[in-house]
């Protein structure tokens, strides 16, 4: 008794903290951030008096330990939810500002609905949201799985699932307040900064936590490309959120580096979220659902240790090509250049390895929906890392920089790789986590395939036409040596590009929307009633001795 | 250590170093003998599927 009413006086007394920094406030959007930090606060409070159970201390009962036989699995499908809710949220703002851009009257003349407050909202929300949910709720499920071991600290397990939910609206809500440090996928400032680094540390101590109590002797290869995630995300945030606060009861604060040493720190923070946020860990998803799914071992392990070694080496110093033909000195550009280029191989490694995953059982593709995905997925990202690397090279960027062609590249990855992969374990994951037999339907997964699928080979044509066209227009001079288009005539001339990337956000959504459909349903209990994927074809005619033939002879 | 000093540490010792472990890690790999590990390791994601999972509850 005396414990729970030690941690409601702790709840109350932050409360009360927050409502007392609310009220000194220098700024309206700190203030509206210590509020949504209050209520969540005394929903911690009513949560903790509620759901203590008050007859077993009465009587005395020790609550008994968890049982370390059984995987600790309510965070992870809180995580799934959480994907899932959080990926709707960030499809549906994304197809939002596509059609903000096709028109304007959508920015509704209100700062708050703006395009430029709006877009990091999107990204935040598909990178940070979706895809952290997925990695978080997916590598704990692996780690679990792979060391034969049940999560250490379940406390923390679950403070971290929380504390990232409290991240992300302190987040959403800030971008739309214009609170914001500028600084691209990391625009959160200071206090929501050093917020996420306390759920970041819990997060890698429960993550390293179970790897140490494991009771398989090797620690298998998805743990460690979760592991690298982990502890360079940390590294990233760390260093690249390195500001000094103008008043520690507001929002605004200015990085601790200037001019061009702030968009290195920028950029190398920024290509490496790329690299160890969208690529490594959810690598890590790849090493560990793809060959569940077909139900066979990973290609090669030998390469498998090899590219990830490659990855970790080369990702960090490829940065620079952010920055072509800017103040950065010509070393650091060309620097980024090759390593960029360099790059291309392990990137590579890991999508023959995963593909080379279903040698021998590539009628998969076909029979499964779920296989069909992750290869659609492996395809992408193969893609994605060689346009990338492409893309680094100073000519080519010299052409595509500031164009819609790297909104295309970006979608690509996020929406190829990093989507279907998610999506994948998604469906992987629920019927095993609920305790289903199945998924409510096949079919419909088949339906989000397509749909998804078809949606992303719009978005990334209607891009690189955009791109280029857009790179070609900026650079037309004419023979007297002025430019020959103004800005706003290349802006006219994407609107039917910008309507068929729309066109193709809404195909995704859609997708998204079948899949949801589908989850709801299996949760729920129920499974529909359809054809099956594949038939056991069976011709009577055909299936019977030949008689009256000519006896074979051998050849030769 | 100032500016110059540091980069001029960063690509020359610190660079050997880097590599050096690379080609290290790389090279770990093709030891006799990693073959069987590697199989065992593939393999151990498959190893008495499901236990501790909710459907064996």
């Amino acid at each position: 008794m005396d414990h729970i009413l030690m941690k409601a006086g702790g709840w109350l007394a932050l409360a009360f903290i927050a409502f007392a920094a609310m009220v000194l406030a220098v700024d309206g959007g700190f203030a509206v951030h210590m509020a949504i930090i209050m209520i969540a606060c005394f929903i911690a409070l009513w949560v903790t008096v509620s759901k203590a159970d008050y007859q077993a201390i009465g009587r005395g009962i020790i609550k008994a330990p968890a049982d370390e036989g059984l995987y600790d699995d309510d965070p992870i499908r809180w995580g799934i939810i959480a994907t899932i809710f959080w990926g709707m949220a960030g499809f549906a703002v994304g197809l939002y500002i596509a059609l903000q851009l096709a028109f304007p009257v959508l920015n509704l003349g209100l700062e708050y609905t703006t395009f430029g407050r709006l877009r990091p909202l999107h990204t935040s929300a598909v990178i940070f949201a979706f895809g952290g949910n997925a990695l978080i709720a997916t590598s704990f499920y692996i780690v679990q799985r792979t060391c034969r071991a049940r999560l250490a600290f379940p406390g923390l397990a679950r403070f971290v699932f929380w504390g990232y939910q409290l991240f992300i609206v302190l987040a959403a809500t800030g971008y739309l307040l214009g609170v914001t440090q500028s600084k691209e996928y990391a625009e959160p400032e200071w206090y929501i900064d050093i917020w996420l680094t306390i759920v970041w540390v819990s997060y890698a101590a429960v993550f390293i936590g179970t790897l140490v109590k494991r009771s398989e002797p090797h620690i298998y290869v998805a743990n460690w490309f979760f592991l690298a995630f982990i502890l360079t995300v940390a590294m990233l945030h760390l260093v690249n959120g390195l500001a000094m606060p103008v008043s520690l009861l507001g929002a605004k604060s200015y990085s601790a580096f200037a001019g061009v040493q702030d968009a290195l720190t920028q950029w190398w923070y920024g290509h490496n979220a790329v690299g160890f946020f969208l690529t490594a860990g959810f690598l890590g998803m790849m090493y560990y659902f793809v060959p569940k799914q077909a139900e066979r071992p990973v290609y090669s392990y030998r390469l498998s240790i090899i590219h990830f070694w490659s990855l970790i080496f080369l990702y960090i110093w490829a940065g620079p090509h952010h920055l072509h033909y800017t103040a950065l000195p010509d070393w650091a550009q060309t620097l980024g250049m090759v390593f960029s280029i360099v790059l291309w191989m392990p990137s590579w490694g890991g999508m023959i390895n995963g593909l080379m995953t279903l040698n021998g059982a590539w009628e998969k593709i076909r029979t499964d929906p779920i296989i069909r995905m992750m290869v659609l997925s492996l395809a992408f990202y193969g893609m994605s890392t060689f346009e990338g690397p492409m893309m680094s090279i100073k000519a080519v960027n010299s052409l595509s920089h500031y164009t819609d062609w790297t909104i295309g590249h970006v979608h690509s990855g996020a929406l190829g790789w990093n989507g279907m992969i998610t999506f994948a374990a998604i469906y992987f994951l629920v019927p095993r986590l609920w305790g289903k037999q199945r998924l409510y339907s096949l079919r419909m997964i088949n339906w989000h395939f397509w749909l998804a699928t078809l949606g992303i080979v719009l978005y990334a044509a209607a891009m690189w036409v955009a791109g280029i066209m857009q790179g070609l227009m900026w650079r037309e001079y004419g023979d007297d040596g002025y430019l020959v288009y103004s800005f706003s005539e290349v802006v006219s001339a994407m609107l039917p590009m910008y309507l068929i990337r729309a066109a193709g956000g809404l195909l995704y959504l859609a997708g998204a929307v079948v899949m949801v459909y589908n989850i709801w349903m299996t949760i729920a209990g129920k499974q529909r009633d359809e054809k099956p994927m594949t038939e056991t074809p069976h011709d009577p005619e055909t299936d019977k001795p030949l008689v009256n033939q000519p006896t074979a002879v051998p050849a030769e | 250590m100032n500016y110059e000093a540091m980069r001029h540490f960063a690509d020359s010792w610190g660079l050997m170093f880097m590599a050096f472990l690379w080609i290290a890690f790389t090279l770990w790999t093709f030891r006799p003998g990693a073959r069987g590990h590697h199989d065992d390791a593939a393999n151990m994601i498959f190893d008495d599927p499901g236990k501790g999972d909710k459907q064996d509850v």
